[in-house]
């Protein structure tokens, strides 16, 4: 499936595992390892899809979400976000924000493929 | 006349007295008191002015100096006519302070001083006692006159056991009637009115001798003129100087006298008698002045050469064989004698008892003040004092053998007494008057009157040696008991008068200039000089009040405490003008005072006690210290309800303090289990991942080698994070096991090193090491040691971000500890990241790059906190800085 996705994690391992799974499904993966400048690379990218990891050094991504949708350009840009910390006030928080999908670490790589399939499709 | 017939009518009288006085004392116990405290029995009661001494001794006194006698009945006469000017003051203060005898005014005057008490008590009994020794001789010489004139030739008992049963017999009827009860206001009815009918009775007798003498013997007054006329009497010539001082003297004595006093202000105290008084009890003296004269003069010519003139009352009608009026002669004389000594001794006796006694037997048993049988002990201690006060004018009767005449011992008594005068009068009337002032001018008045009158009165060579009175006090010429100072030929009562008086009164002024008095002095003195003042403001309130400032700062410290007391007044003085000294008691102040002290003591307690101080004085001051001192306490109970409210207030506020510790612990809590969910679903998300890819198959052996790689990395990763939770729990709760053993620093930091430096092998990291330093042995748990080092040599390797990383490594030994610093070359910790980076999960950097969980720096403060050392980051050293600092030998309790 054709796409292009930018990723915004700072697990190294986890961007790995994420990149060679879509990349496997034919997407374009582009990653940033930190939330400084995140939403500017959405603008410029402007990817088909946002995955997006809530604890970034540097910046939080529920900022780099509140920019996202800030920006006329990006405000409707699909966005996938990923939290380790699992606690449903994060969860409020990013729907509140704006969020599309919101997962919990560790998934399951067939359920993260589905989930970004239907979002890129959108 | 048979001599039993004269005992059986001195039982008779006595029996009659007894009657008289037990029949007032029920009235009085039965709340009937009536005509028991009128002005005539008042006035009456007075006469026990008129002593032995006056009804036999006057007659001789004008028999051998003419009428000089009058003068111990102008002084009096003088003093009660005058009554307005200071009896009505003395009376005024007596009721109102509740005065129980003189030295009790004196005492209460100057600051309720028991030494005064004891000093006035003392003046009183050593000047007493001849006088009573003189009564005593009277009835004595009475009966022996009496003996020694019946024709059935009755012999006279002993002279001595005559007076041994006189003094007892007046003793038990004293203390049968002056210590029955005890009332507080000293007040004895009984005793009253028997003195009452004794002073009916001796007027009645000797103006009875009188008018037999003038009419039965003399042959009318005009007969009695031309005797006394043509008599030596007539020539007598006045002495100015030696009756000034008489009358002065006489005049002092019936204000200071013990007994004078006990009648005019202790028993009755009321103002009102005295009008009747003033002109009645000088009549009464004129009447027993009225025939002394012409006795005196009949009696010298009827009587033989060398009969007593003393007893010419008695042994004129005898000789005349006027047995009855003989009789009523002796009777009086005997009222006269018993009625002195019996309210002599009653004021003795509370004297003693009230400023001796007493006070000695609560110092030596402070506890029985509590209980109840106080008044057993005054009763008891009186009955004694009674007894002792008449043991002592017994044993003075029997050395002076009953030699002297009457009026010269009279006389000295009064001399005695009038030392009290300066003080009293000055107390009265003069508010600088202080205690020390008053006990130096009674000491100097009663040592010199000792030394000039009383001693010398015993004869030479008795109490004094001749040669003292030639030569002086230890032969200092100027220190002769009748020569003092060198005054030379006066008259040695009035040299002793003077003398004593003068001294006493210039001790008392210049010690009072010279001190200062307290404040229960000053409240004191106000309330006596300004007796009237106090009174006359009433109850028109403050704005005619003439409160002191003295009483009301007094009560002010009592209730609102000293300092605020003082602050207040203080302000007050500012406001007036007159900073520094006492404010004035103005309506406005004296309210607000009241206002202030109703909000500690409630409205109308303080309205009370304001009136008390600026109206109406009726109450004493030891009331309203009373008053006072409860009012403390209840402050003080107040004061620890507030206390407990305080503490009551400080508990909530701490369990708030929990409370929101708590809170905060919780909210730490859900942090920390985010923290660690993160930590552990980080890791487990690769694991997951890419153990997923690996279980689809079919990926080139490099891919699966490398998945692997990351799964095992992954997996150690979490491994950790695990033993340092679990390790970080342990120290954190103190139940870790220390392995406590001697290392060498320099042994430890070597094994750090080699431990750490798989932590980025690939930088070469310069460390810089003072190795003789290093070689310090300490009692510690190594391995836990090493492990602070080798986390704090690893953070350096991963954090340090100098081109060209070094780490030196400083140790010291400084008063039984140890420090090693740590400091790296970077650019070390941001300043406000410096105080959480012993936090948990403080990670200020990529974790990745580190490696860790965020836990190391707080395992190693738990670590040293358990070694009973500290881990600290050390500020301004250029890099990243941190200091260990343990005791040489690790204390087991510390740990």
């Amino acid at each position: 499936m054709a796409g292009h996705v930018l990723l915004i994690e700072d697990e190294p391992n986890i961007a790995e595992a994420i990149r060679f799974l879509l990349g496997r499904d034919g997407m374009r993966v582009s990653s940033l390892s930190d939330g400084v400048g995140a939403a500017e690379a959405v603008r410029e990218v402007r990817p088909d899809l946002v995955i997006l990891d809530l604890m970034l050094p540097g910046c939080s991504g529920l900022e780099v979400l509140a920019a996202i949708r800030a920006h006329p350009e990006t405000g409707s840009t699909p966005v996938l976000m990923l939290t380790a910390k699992g606690q449903g006030r994060d969860r409020e928080a990013a729907e509140k924000a704006g969020v599309d999908r919101f997962m919990t670490k560790p998934f399951s790589n067939a359920e993260m493929l589905a989930s970004v399939r239907e979002l890129v499709q959108r | 006349m048979p001599f039993n017939l004269l005992v059986l009518a001195c039982l008779s009288y006595v029996v009659l007295l007894f009657i008289v006085a037990f029949v007032a004392e029920r009235r009085a116990a039965l709340g009937r008191i009536g005509w028991l405290r009128s002005p005539v029995v008042y006035t009456l009661s007075l006469s026990i002015y008129c002593t032995a001494w006056t009804f036999y001794g006057a007659v001789g006194y004008a028999a051998r100096s003419g009428l000089e006698f009058v003068t111990i009945y102008l002084g009096p006469t003088i003093v009660f006519v005058g009554w307005w000017l200071l009896l009505r003051k003395l009376v005024r203060i007596g009721r109102q302070q509740r005065v129980t005898s003189i030295a009790d005014l004196v005492s209460s005057r100057f600051g309720k001083s028991n030494l005064l008490g004891v000093v006035v008590t003392a003046l009183a009994v050593v000047a007493a006692t001849p006088y009573i020794a003189l009564q005593l001789q009277s009835v004595t010489l009475s009966f022996g006159v009496f003996a020694s004139g019946t024709p059935e030739g009755w012999a006279l008992p002993d002279r001595d056991a005559t007076a041994i049963w006189v003094a007892g017999g007046l003793a038990l009827f004293t203390i049968l009637f002056g210590t029955r009860n005890l009332d507080a206001k000293e007040q004895h009815h009984g005793v009253v009115l028997a003195i009452a009918v004794e002073a009916v009775v001796k007027l009645v007798a000797l103006l009875a001798v009188g008018i037999f003498v003038v009419w039965g013997l003399g042959g009318g007054p005009a007969a009695v003129f031309a005797r006394i006329d043509a008599s030596a009497i007539g020539e007598w010539q006045v002495q100015p100087g030696r009756w000034t001082g008489l009358i002065f003297v006489s005049a002092a004595a019936v204000i200071c006298l013990p007994r004078m006093f006990q009648v005019m202000v202790v028993e009755d105290g009321d103002e009102r008698h005295m009008a009747l008084a003033s002109w009645a009890f000088p009549l009464y003296l004129l009447l027993m002045s009225l025939f002394i004269v012409p006795i005196a003069v009949v009696g010298l010519e009827r009587m033989p050469a060398g009969a007593n003139p003393d007893m010419f009352v008695l042994t004129l009608p005898l000789a005349e064989g006027q047995g009855a009026l003989a009789m009523l002669a002796f009777l009086g004389g005997f009222s006269s004698a018993t009625s002195m000594v019996i309210v002599e001794s009653i004021a003795l006796a509370t004297m003693v008892s009230n400023h001796v006694v007493m006070p000695l037997w609560l110092r030596l048993r402070p506890k029985a003040a509590i209980s109840g049988d106080v008044r057993r002990i005054v009763l008891l201690s009186r009955r004694l004092a009674i007894v002792g006060v008449l043991t002592l004018g017994y044993l003075y009767y029997r050395m002076s053998g009953g030699s002297a005449a009457l009026a010269s011992i009279g006389l000295i008594a009064f001399v005695g007494m009038a030392q009290v005068l300066p003080v009293l009068v000055g107390g009265l009337y003069w508010r600088g008057a202080t205690k020390a002032g008053a006990v130096a001018g009674l000491l100097c008045g009663f040592a010199v009157w000792a030394f000039t009158l009383y001693l010398p009165s015993f004869g030479p060579d008795a109490a004094l040696s001749a040669a003292t009175f030639e030569q002086g006090l230890g032969g200092i010429g100027w220190l002769r008991p009748q020569g003092l100072f060198g005054v030379e030929a006066m008259d040695p009562l009035l040299h002793a008068l003077f003398w004593s008086l003068s001294l006493n009164t210039a001790a008392f002024c210049l010690f009072s200039l010279l001190t200062f008095p307290g404040p229960v002095e000053r409240m004191q003195g106000a309330a006596f000089v300004n007796v009237f003042d106090a009174e006359s403001a009433g109850s028109l309130g403050w704005s005619r009040g003439r409160a002191e400032p003295e009483a009301l700062l007094v009560m002010a410290q009592r209730i609102l405490g000293d300092e605020n007391a003082l602050a207040l007044f203080a302000s007050e003085a500012r406001a007036q003008g007159k900073e520094g000294f006492l404010p004035d008691a103005t309506p406005d102040f004296v309210a607000g005072l009241e206002r202030r002290l109703a909000g500690s003591v409630g409205a109308a307690t303080a309205h009370a006690m304001i009136s008390q101080i600026v109206g109406r004085a009726t109450v004493s001051v030891e009331d309203l210290m009373a008053v006072a001192n409860e009012t403390a306490q209840i402050m003080e109970y107040s004061a620890r309800l507030e206390a407990q409210q305080e503490e009551l207030t400080r508990t909530a506020t701490q369990l708030r303090e929990a409370n929101e510790k708590l809170q905060q612990l919780s909210v730490q809590k859900d942090a920390f289990l985010s923290q660690i969910s993160h930590e552990l679903r980080t890791p487990m998300t690769s694991i997951r991942a890419f153990s997923e890819i690996l279980t689809e198959g079919d990926l080139p052996p490099e891919i699966v080698a490398n998945y692997g790689r990351i799964i095992h990395e992954e997996a150690i990763r979490l491994t950790r994070l695990l033993d340092d939770l679990l390790d970080l729990s342990v120290l954190e709760n103190g139940s870790v096991q220390l392995n406590v053993g001697v290392a060498n620093i320099q042994q430890l930091i070597d094994r750090a090193l080699a431990a750490a430096g798989q932590s980025r092998p690939e930088r070469n990291f310069l460390i810089v090491r003072d190795l003789p330093a290093e070689n310090i042995f300490v009692r510690t748990d190594p391995d836990r040691l090493v492990q602070v080092f080798i986390n704090l040599v690893s953070n350096a390797r991963k954090y340090c971000d100098a081109k060209e990383p070094e780490l030196r490594i400083k140790v010291r030994q400084r008063a039984g500890r140890v420090s090693v610093d740590f400091i790296d070359n970077g650019s070390g910790i941001p300043k406000q990241n410096q105080a959480i980076i012993f936090e948990k999960f403080a990670r200020l950097t990529d974790q990745t790059r580190a490696g860790g969980a965020g836990l190391g720096l707080a395992i190693c403060r738990e670590v040293m906190a358990n070694l009973g050392g500290a881990i600290n980051y050390l500020p301004g050293q250029g890099g990243a800085a941190f200091r260990v600092t343990l005791p040489l030998r690790l204390d087991r309790k510390a740990a």
